[in-house]
């Protein structure tokens, strides 16, 4: 059981990874300035709301859906929505300074497909309360450190000598590529002989 | 072009009318989707059976007809023992192939394991009498094209399970015998990926050994 | 004048506007989806489809809807046009809708299309709104199959399955596969913001009093 849920962690994390192998979360990530901190602080809002989301997905999958499956993408949405809504204002009470600080992160993080997509994936793979639980941190925390290390790059090539015509976004996506490329070095990392 | 219109002053709407509104949304957006889910559910439902039919049949040396069994608890059941959901992790579906005049082929397995990147899917046949594997298909897996993906698509490869002695051994290629009929001859260049499948298979194998020992000494008179 | 502004509403997000290569909207699926020209189509098709829907009922009831609860209705109406497309893909070309996976539920939170809503539908009439949802949904179409193409042919030595460069062909694998997504949109508005920057150039240069334009272009 806990080689199963290691497996599920590991591979969210980093063999398929949400950003740099499943293509989720590509706003923030392309937004994400040159400042490290900010990515961490990103990467951690993220880890929160997944690990809730996950929760109330398995919640809805196990004791609502069964007699509406085709409500199942309206319900998800409509959760979301209202949990980001819920963990503003809980944070705005219990710390200003964080509210501040993470600012217009939080809003975002709803139309962020990170989220949605990792409902729907648990959905699709039957995962239990526990399965769901170690994706979702897998997922934030592969989250993160794409994060980071797109931070850091971005970071070092404000200081490098880049044609201005690559750029923008046109750099940040071949930066990911060269991070996707070698994110790929994961692949059958936890494979057993 | 007209010129941009000056924000103009809201009047402070009451909550009924939002609420009302959200409701009434809410209530035609479930009309519209119960009406094209009974639409569509019947053509949907119709392919995956077919689909399923295909994937028994082509692991099954064309069998004439299948039954549905449940194993669970070291015994096969022709449903769901009372109390055990779909979701229960000790509930395992295999398909039961047999011809028209009631001789057993044999047992269409589906079972999935990690791979190389991600979940291998794949169904294998199975006669308990004999102990061979009958076939193999696989079906999903998202193992890198040109490498990983032989597994789906190298007939030498796939073939090789036709009358495989259970349990399987995965050998590199240039180690077969030939003479073994449990030997199974990996991809070169896609071994996670091919050990995966043998490991899937065996595992399976093993997992439902005492439900086809008990159903095969029900038959035998 | 009529006319021209109907054209342009139009035509505004075909190219100039268009939602993926100039607004960079919309990316997640443009990455994910775009390893084979089939699969391009499809998800253009399936975004088309929940655009022109959503701006049709937002731009018809825009006047019912109170101002505080329109993300929610958006977003309500967007869900329910992708529920329908989910189940419209799954019965008409299964293949394809396996191929898509869990991309087509996505569609709900692609920017792209809360954004034409917000900005457009909820304050023009229907008539417009439909121009500019055709307009923005097949400039989508358009940057998804650019995308496709690229990374088939490359990726696979096909295009729609069939071979184009012939049995020889040693595909470059790596654009089938997640880097090459990144790779192929970021050489792809590479190449587009050089174009521009060419054309400007060139408009600027048309501009200036003969002399200069000879000295700056030496």
């Amino acid at each position: 059981m806990m080689g199963d849920l290691m497996w599920i962690l590991v591979s969210a994390m980093v063999v398929n990874n949400f950003t740099l192998v499943l293509f989720l979360g590509l706003c923030p990530f392309m937004g994400v300035s040159g400042r490290i901190e900010t990515a961490l602080r990103m990467g951690a809002a993220n880890i929160f709301v997944l690990t809730i989301t996950s929760i109330c997905a398995w919640f809805l999958n196990t004791f609502i859906l069964p007699h509406a499956p085709y409500l199942r993408l309206i319900s998800f949405i409509v959760v979301i929505a209202s949990l980001v809504q819920i963990v503003e204002m809980v944070i705005k009470k219990v710390s200003p300074t964080l509210f501040r600080q993470l600012g217009i992160y939080l809003p975002l993080i709803t139309t962020n497909c990170a989220i949605l997509g990792l409902a729907i994936f648990q959905t699709n793979r039957g995962y239990g309360f526990w399965q769901g639980l170690f994706f979702a941190v897998g997922a934030g925390l592969g989250l993160t450190l794409a994060l980071v290390l797109m931070a850091s790059i971005r970071e070092n090539t404000e200081l490098a000598e880049i044609p201005d015509l690559a750029r923008g976004t046109a750099l940040v996506l071949i930066i990911a590529g060269s991070l996707s490329l070698a994110f790929m070095g994961f692949a059958g990392l936890l494979s057993s002989t | 072009m007209t010129p941009p219109t000056p924000p103009t002053e809201r009047p402070n709407v009451a909550a009924g009318r939002l609420l009302a509104t959200l409701a009434g949304a809410g209530a035609v957006a479930g009309l519209l989707i119960v009406f094209v889910f009974g639409w569509t559910q019947p053509t949907i439902q119709a392919y995956k059976a077919r689909m399923l039919q295909e994937a028994v049949y082509e692991v099954l040396e064309a069998p004439d007809h299948y039954d549905t069994l449940y194993a669970y608890a070291g015994v096969l059941h022709d449903s769901p023992p009372p109390g055990v959901g779909p979701r229960d992790k000790g509930l395992e579906i295999v398909y039961h192939g047999y011809r028209t005049d009631g001789t057993s082929i044999g047992y269409a397995i589906p079972a999935g394991e990690p791979g190389f990147q991600d979940v291998i899917r794949l169904i294998f046949g199975y006669d308990p009498e004999t102990g061979t594997i009958l076939g193999m298909k696989v079906l999903e897996s998202k193992e890198t094209p040109g490498l990983g993906d032989k597994i789906e698509k190298d007939q030498d490869f796939v073939s090789q399970f036709q009358g495989a002695g259970s349990p399987l051994k995965g050998m590199k290629a240039r180690d077969v015998t030939g003479t073994d009929p449990h030997e199974v001859a990996m991809i070169t260049g896609a071994t996670i990926s091919s050990r995966a499948v043998i490991r899937i298979i065996n595992n399976a194998l093993e997992r439902l050994q005492p439900a086809f020992q008990s159903s095969v000494a029900e038959r035998i008179p | 004048m009529k006319e021209t502004t109907r054209q342009a509403d139009f035509l505004r997000g075909v190219w100039r506007e268009n939602p993926v290569l100039v607004q960079m909207l919309g990316l997640c699926p443009a990455l994910a989806v775009t390893n084979t020209v089939a699969n391009s189509i499809a998800m253009g098709v399936a975004t088309f489809f929940v655009l022109t829907g959503s701006s049709l009922l937002v731009s018809t009831f825009k006047r019912f809807v109170p101002h505080e609860v329109r993300i929610s209705t958006y977003i309500l109406v967007i869900a329910t046009f992708v529920t329908i497309a989910d189940m419209g893909l799954e019965a008409i070309v299964p293949t394809v809708h396996k191929a898509l996976g869990a991309f087509v539920a996505l569609i709900v939170v692609n920017c792209m299309i809360l954004g034409r809503q917000e900005a457009f539908a909820s304050k023009n009439p229907v008539g417009r709104s439909l121009l500019d949802a055709f307009g923005s949904g097949i400039g989508f179409m358009i940057a998804m199959l650019m995308m496709g193409s690229v990374r088939e042919i490359l990726g696979n030595g096909t295009f729609l399955g069939m071979s184009v460069f012939g049995s020889s062909f040693e595909p470059w694998v790596i654009f089938a596969l997640p880097p090459g997504g990144f790779l192929t949109l970021g050489f792809l508005l590479l190449a587009l913001s050089w174009v521009q920057r060419k054309r400007a150039l060139n408009a600027a240069i048309r501009e200036w009093p003969e002399g200069v334009a000879q000295r700056r272009t030496a």
